[in-house]
């Protein structure tokens, strides 16, 4: 009976090689894939196990942790002033994961980085207990507070950026939500969750990085400085050769002018009032690829702006025909901005040429408050040459100062505004309610620190420029003024 | 076979008894768990843990007192197979006290019940009961062919054990599976113990029916078809597991008896053909059972892929339920990764029910790591290669025969059990032996290692003296 047994014996070792083999590949080959799964709660269990770091704006924590006595998930994220800080934070819940600043620096927060290991090593021998690093932004509480409130139940965004470094200074958007109100994961969080789900404002969205519109008017900034760099305007003082009506080439359709004078007006004066159709007649002479180049410089077309919370892509469309690239020079037909990507306009307008990457994380800490990173500003690209910049700055301070000026709610004491208004059209032939846009820097002795894109979604506007000027400018006004006065 | 040798006129050599590496292996089998219980401890509260001279004390009484009757009653046992049985039930009791101290499981006992009771104490009043068999078992089986004669009361007893649950108001349905009988406060799963009563009753019948199953064959199609009569006792086996799987929901035990019952046919016979037909049956077997339980069906769906099939089972479902414990195992143990995460750091209790019995492996898995659970495969494959040796060295057909399907049946439930959880084969409610908690199975394994010990003594016994041969005497060499 040996020899049979011998088998047997072979074959009780193979089922074990067996099982070794599978072993190994569970553990090994898939550990990684199992461990990180998105159902794999141990992920969430670790981010709540330990106090976590916090989000700070201007030297101050706008997150907080509390015990929450539970036994699963030990802290609860809380967040100070919730809903005006959402679109900057995101939201860390237990039941719901994480996004934005909340969960790209999850491994900071939750003290689980590897740059942290070092502290942990510490903390273990000192008996502390772990604790998360914190992310210092480089929000203005003062400007983010005036944006939040200066759209009050408006639906619409605001972004600021000062321009020398790309730092932003504010990110509102509005409906927003209260982070706190779903930290957790009992029935009430679930509520409070599906509750934002299906509201129709979808108060989730970031609209300043997330959301696209139609930039309109405020697009005629970029128009002008692409015909200034490519020549086809010298002197912003001179008479244009613009027909009223002005026939949008290839077709007989007449672009329709809301404001008077446009006939072979001033590049300056059509900024001003800001006449479709001498903007129109420019970014067809300048041609769609030049358009496209100039756009792309900008920040159009894309995908991958990381504040370190991706923006949206702008678009500028690369393939539209003549016709379709003359509307888009005014903001309308398949152009697409987000508020950020305006403010970074305005504010490469404002830094005289120079476009710096936009950023919202300053630096990255230890616990024990060492810098573990520091973002350095970054020049992102040199859409134009300082001189264009500069004869785009008179016109958008004429805009703000002239007396048929649309921008001249945002005029402040003190300090030079440049700025430009924007109504644009949107829907189904355009029948939807406009959205109301102001894009403005303020100046001072020292140059700008701040430029800023606000919208205004659900404007009782009318179909005029002035809406623009009327509704988000005022905003616009209040964020700067926050930037200067915390400046003094 | 160096022990046949000694049957030869050369004379009866003492073989080491090796008690004294039994002694040693055991002072590890005990500090392990002990060192183990610590790290627990100081993991969950930063502290020695209270119990712990209580708990190094205990198992070292438990592992002593057994060494102590081995060195009396079975001299020339195996000395490995007690050291790997008081690790692996030592580390056991520490992964179960670990559970215990899960706030998670504590806050839905409260939850669910009002009160929570820990199972490590159970687990440890068990274990000594399983010792206490044990060392009865050493104590009055004095030579394992006396149960040669229980042959057809075996075969009666497994029946009536496995039975037992069906019985309307002993047998208790716990999550769908029929295999636990409920007597006072106690409940035991009579299948654990059907298991060893089971090895008995084969190797009864198939000594004594070897030569007929073997030899009496036609052949046909290649293959040795054994006479009807002969034949009888082997489709009963095979309905008889079927049976059990369907009326009990027990897909393991079946698997279990069957494959055990396969191999043991095999050893006796040595025809290969026996195998063959024996796949064949079980194959047969599991397609008709596999196509009409629902049960069986849906952790069929859980082992093929649980993510994709916790999207599209159908709400409410027990297969969710099925594939939802498939995904929290095979978590765990992603989690664990290489080295694991300690123990006492894991989250091997979000597997929810069963996490201390069926389930415990992953417990291994996610704290110890694909180390740890390498370490416990080699040692209980060490079980079953020590089991299988014993049977090799035995020297009566039927002590080969029960060692082989001991250590046999042994081995297919670690394969069936570590398999299941690890999502190799379909997933089939059996528990670890020594490691999970349950009163049935750490008794009744701890009596199989005792019945294997002691076949092992007698097998490593040496031979009586030859009787003086009178020609010896004549090649004397007298001295002048």
């Amino acid at each position: 009976m040996n020899k049979p047994l011998r088998h047997i014996a072979i074959f009780c070792g193979l089922l074990v090689l067996a099982l070794l083999i599978r072993d190994n590949w569970i553990q090994y080959v898939r550990a990684d894939e199992l461990s990180t799964h998105s159902s794999n709660r141990r992920v969430t269990i670790e981010r709540y196990a330990s106090v976590r770091g916090n989000i700070i704006v201007d030297g101050k924590p706008i997150t907080g942790s509390v015990d929450s006595k539970d036994p699963t998930y030990k802290y609860k994220r809380t967040y100070t002033n919730g809903p005006m800080w959402a679109p900057v934070t995101g939201y860390a819940s237990q039941a719901f994961d994480a996004n934005q600043l909340e969960k790209l620096n999850d491994g900071i927060l939750t003290g689980n980085d590897d740059r942290l290991f070092f502290d942990r090593t510490l903390s273990m021998f000192t008996g502390d207990k772990k604790k998360g690093g914190d992310v210092v932004t480089t929000l203005n509480g003062a400007a983010q507070k005036a944006a939040f409130e200066g759209l009050g139940d408006k639906k619409g965004a605001v972004a600021a950026i000062e321009p020398s470094t790309g730092k932003i200074l504010a990110l509102a958007s509005t409906p927003s939500y209260d982070p706190s109100s779903f930290a957790g994961y009992h029935d009430k969080d679930a509520k409070a969750w599906q509750a934002l789900e299906k509201d129709k404002d979808k108060p989730k969205l970031n609209r300043a990085l997330r959301e696209i519109y139609p930039p309109g008017s405020t697009f005629k900034v970029l128009t002008a400085a692409a015909a200034l760099e490519n020549g086809k305007v010298t002197d912003i003082n001179a008479a244009t050769d613009t027909p009223e009506p002005y026939l949008l080439p290839d077709t007989r359709v007449a672009m329709k002018n809301h404001a008077r004078g446009c006939e072979n007006a001033t590049l300056k004066y059509a900024m001003e009032v800001s006449c479709n159709s001498v903007f129109a007649k420019l970014g067809h002479e300048v041609g769609r690829d030049k358009m496209v180049e100039m756009a792309e410089k900008f920040g159009f077309n894309n995908a991958e702006i990381d504040t370190p919370v991706r923006a949206a892509t702008s678009v500028y469309d690369k393939k539209m025909d003549r016709p379709g690239n003359a509307l888009s020079s005014i903001g309308q037909f398949n152009t697409n901005a987000t508020p950020l990507q305006m403010a970074m306009v305005t504010a490469a307008i404002a830094n005289d040429g120079k476009l710096m990457k936009p950023y919202m994380v300053d630096e990255l800490r230890s616990p024990d408050l060492d810098i573990l990173e520091k973002h350095e500003p970054e020049e992102m690209s040199r859409p134009m040459s300082p001189k264009t910049a500069q004869l785009v700055q008179e016109m958008m301070e004429s805009v703000v100062n002239s007396q048929v000026g649309t921008g001249g709610k945002a005029k402040i004491d003190g300090a030079t505004v440049g700025g430009k208004t924007g109504t644009a059209q949107h829907g189904e032939l355009n029948k939807a309610r406009p959205y109301a846009w102001f894009i403005s820097y303020a100046k001072t002795d020292n140059g700008s620190p701040v430029a800023v894109a606000v919208i205004v979604e659900d404007s009782k506007a009318t179909r005029d420029d002035i809406s623009g000027g009327g509704l988000a400018g005022p905003i616009a006004r209040d964020v700067m003024k926050a930037v200067l006065d915390s400046k003094k | 076979m160096s022990v046949v040798t000694n049957t030869t006129t050369i004379g009866a050599i003492d073989l080491p008894s090796r008690r004294n590496t039994e002694l040693a292996l055991l002072g590890f089998a005990v500090a392990i768990p002990v060192f183990a219980y610590l790290n627990v401890g100081l993991a969950l509260d930063g502290k020695v843990p209270a119990g712990m001279l209580g708990y190094g004390v205990g198992l070292g009484l438990l592992a002593g007192i057994a060494h102590l009757l081995v060195r009396r009653f079975a001299k020339y046992a195996d000395p490995i197979l007690l050291p790997l049985a008081t690790l692996l039930n030592g580390l056991g009791l520490v992964l179960i006290w670990r559970l215990d101290q899960s706030p998670r499981v504590i806050a839905k006992s409260m939850a669910q019940f009002g009160s929570y009771s820990p199972d490590a104490p159970k687990q440890l009043m068990y274990s000594a009961i399983g010792v206490a068999l044990f060392l009865l078992v050493l104590i009055f089986l004095k030579d394992h062919r006396v149960l040669q004669r229980y042959t057809y009361i075996s075969m009666v007893v497994a029946v009536i054990l496995l039975l037992l649950p069906l019985v309307p108001g002993l047998g208790s349905d716990v999550f769908g599976a029929k295999i636990w009988i409920k007597v006072g406060p106690f409940s035991i799963q009579p299948g654990e113990f059907a298991k060893i009563v089971i090895a008995v009753f084969f190797s009864g019948y198939l000594m004594v029916k070897r030569d007929a199953l073997a030899l009496a064959s036609r052949r046909f199609m290649g293959l040795y078809l054994p006479r009807g009569r002969d034949l009888g006792p082997i489709l009963t086996i095979w309905a008889v597991s079927l049976l059990i799987l369907v009326f009990e929901n027990d897909l393991g035990t079946s698997m279990l008896f069957f494959g055990m019952f396969v191999i043991m046919l095999y050893v006796a016979t040595e025809r290969t053909s026996w195998i063959i037909m024996g796949l064949l049956m079980a194959v047969g077997g599991a397609v008709v059972v596999g196509s009409t339980a629902s049960h069986v069906k849906s952790r069929v769906a859980a082992w093929l892929d649980p993510f994709e099939c916790l999207k599209t089972a159908p709400e409410g479902s027990n297969m969710i339920q099925a594939c939802d414990q498939m995904t929290q195992v095979l978590m765990s143990f992603g989690s664990g990764g290489t080295l694991g995460t300690g123990l006492g750091q894991g989250n091997s209790d979000l597997v929810g029910f069963a996490a201390n019995s069926d389930f415990i492996f992953a417990t291994v898995g996610e704290e110890l790591g694909l180390a740890g659970v390498m370490a416990f495969l080699l040692l209980y494959g060490l079980i079953v290669e020590r089991g299988l040796r014993t049977a090799l060295a035995a020297r009566d057909p039927f002590g080969k025969l029960l060692a082989t399907g001991l250590s046999g049946a042994f081995g297919l439930q670690i394969f069936v059990v570590a398999g299941g959880v690890m999502g190799l084969i379909p997933l089939t409610g059996m528990t670890m032996p020594f490691l999970a908690y349950g009163g049935s199975s750490v008794i009744a394994n701890w009596a199989l290692i005792a019945i294997l010990l002691r076949i092992s003594d007698t097998a490593r016994r040496p031979a009586p003296a030859p009787a003086p041969s009178p020609d010896a005497e004549m090649t004397q060499v007298v001295r002048p």
